[in-house]
């Protein structure tokens, strides 16, 4: 069950984009997702994907993981290229039938959206396959701590998210266990009609809902025990290192944003 | 010997409503250093007990007072740095996302700074025998190995009582007999009180001191050997029989005349021998 996740898919490794502090890669992941909207010709699309195509390189990670990255999504991908293509109107038109009009602009657009796609997914699964879980939320929490003067409780947001971490396979190991002891007391999962497949999650669900209950319970008095009593005055075991290389990548996306401003049409 | 927990005429009612209190005037005490093991059938309040003592519970009536210091709002954060509890459960006690960090919760909590930290995480580690897996998350540890760690948890906050909450319940015997010798080197180590609430035979034996619980009441005291003596009656109590025991009333079906004390393993085997020779 815990391989379809994509949480937790990180593969251990000691390359140039592993060592980054996660902060540099989560600020350039989301970076790239926001520069990605100002490439509209060739040439930025092109430096795009060179941009990207090296940091697959220094991952060092075996390509066939991005690829199996881009799959699931590649139907959804294909709907919105055809799309794209069949309906967008334009100057040199090659064929039209009716409302269904396929021009040249159409074709470029819908290239440049399945690159775009692409090119998001690679970089997003570049974020996901070198950084530890761990050390994302710990990212996170630093990303969002300026949010803290604006009473944004970011201590317990981040505390949530580790803990959440730290249960998922937990759960899903009792998942597991009620169902089969679910299956083993006759009920059958996935099976039937909608309705009954619905009506078979019940038993479950409810169990399931009822333990985290307890669970909960249970935690929360051995935090208490150990002297939690919120985020103030604590001090931090981890520690995010900002080093050289993160102020390289940094510089490099700068140097991208630059880029694509300077090409685009 | 100086007393460093004194427990005095505690009642506690989970419900208002409840006929019958959870405690119902308990009193009493542990020494430095000692190991008291408190045991009972379910439901008979130990547990209730242990919580009062580092104030997750407030009891109605009675006072309660750890190293000097009387159990109230103000002093209960230092009385819960006192004081180290395990939990029954190793799942639902383990914050952490891997064996370090959780080790380091508690350290956390009180503001320990950084450095002193990772040399505290990496000691307590060691005692438990858990260094190696320092960088494991819980999903890849034993039931056995995670009670080590909440162990460990307890011990780089250094406290001088470590309550143990039926901590070795869920586990196997060869896990018990783990978590038990952990806790036995750790308490010589760092002159610990220890006070394990238990159905585990062995777990009572290697205590100083017995209490025994019933319906919220404290109805035996005593050395382990004296409680052991109550032969077949210690079922009641919610414990199982000493094997000496065991042997001991198979014997006494055959008709062979036993001694009436509770006799240790090594006891019993002196007794067999000479038994035996004189026949």
């Amino acid at each position: 069950m815990m391989e379809k996740l994509i949480f937790g898919r990180y593969i251990p490794g000691h390359s140039f984009i592993h060592k980054l502090d996660p902060r540099s890669k989560l600020m350039g992941a989301i970076w790239f997702i926001i520069i990605i909207f100002l490439a509209n010709n060739w040439l930025t699309y092109l430096a795009l994907t060179v941009f990207v195509l090296t940091a697959v390189k220094l991952s060092e990670i075996n390509p066939k993981f991005f690829i199996n990255g881009v799959k699931p999504l590649i139907w959804l991908i294909l709907f919105t290229v055809i799309l794209q293509i069949l309906f967008t109107s334009g100057q040199t038109i090659w064929f039209r039938l009716g409302p269904v009009v396929i021009s040249q602009e159409g074709m470029l657009n819908g290239v440049f959206i399945f690159m775009r796609f692409v090119l998001i997914i690679f970089m997003s699964t570049i974020l996901t396959l070198t950084t530890m879980p761990l050390s994302l939320t710990d990212a996170i929490e630093f990303l969002l701590r300026p949010l803290n003067a604006v009473k944004v409780p970011v201590h317990e947001i981040a505390l949530m998210l580790s803990i959440a971490l730290r249960f998922v396979p937990t759960l899903m190991d009792e998942t597991e266990k009620i169902m089969n002891a679910q299956r083993a007391r006759g009920i059958d999962f996935g099976e039937g009609n909608i309705y009954q497949q619905m009506k078979s999650i019940v038993p479950l669900l409810i169990p399931l809902f009822v333990s985290s209950f307890n669970r909960a319970e249970e935690l929360a008095t051995a935090m208490e025990a150990r002297g939690y009593k919120g985020g103030e005055g604590r001090t931090k075991y981890r520690q995010l290192a900002w080093e050289n290389r993160d102020t390289i990548v940094m510089i490099a996306f700068g140097l991208l944003s630059v880029g694509l401003f300077l090409l685009r049409t | 010997m100086s007393e460093i927990i004194n427990v005095e005429n505690v009642t506690y009612r989970y419900d208002d409503e409840d006929q019958r209190a959870a405690l119902q005037d308990v009193s009493f005490s542990v020494t430095k250093g000692e190991w008291v093991a408190i045991i009972g059938p379910n439901g008979s309040g130990k547990s209730t007990l242990a919580k009062t003592i580092n104030g997750l519970i407030e009891p109605d009536n009675g006072d309660v007072t750890v190293g000097g210091l009387a159990l109230n709002e103000k002093n209960v954060w230092s009385i819960r740095e006192m004081v180290g509890m395990v939990f029954q459960n190793p799942d639902n006690q383990f914050v952490g996302s891997t064996v370090q960090d959780d080790v380091a919760f508690g350290l956390e909590n009180l503001g320990i700074p950084r450095e002193e930290m990772i040399e505290r995480v990496r000691d307590a580690l060691d005692k438990v025998n858990m260094l190696e897996y320092a960088e494991r998350e819980p999903a890849r540890l034993s039931g056995g190995q995670k009670q080590r760690v909440a162990i460990a948890g307890i011990v780089a906050l250094r406290p001088a009582i470590m309550i143990l909450d039926e901590a070795t319940s869920m586990l196997d015997p060869q896990g018990r007999e783990e978590v038990l010798r952990t806790v036995k080197e750790v308490k010589e180590q760092e002159n610990l009180s220890v006070l394990s609430i238990t159905h585990d035979i062995d777990e009572a034996a290697a205590a100083n001191r017995v209490l025994v619980m019933r319906d919220g009441q404290m109805i035996q005291e005593g050395t382990p050997e004296s409680i052991f003596s109550y032969g077949e009656k210690l079922i009641e109590m919610g414990l199982d029989l000493p094997f000496p025991e065991r042997l001991k009333a198979s014997l006494k079906k055959q008709g062979i005349d036993v001694p009436q004390d509770y006799l240790t393993e090594e006891g019993m085997v002196d007794w067999l021998w000479t038994y035996v020779s004189k026949k």
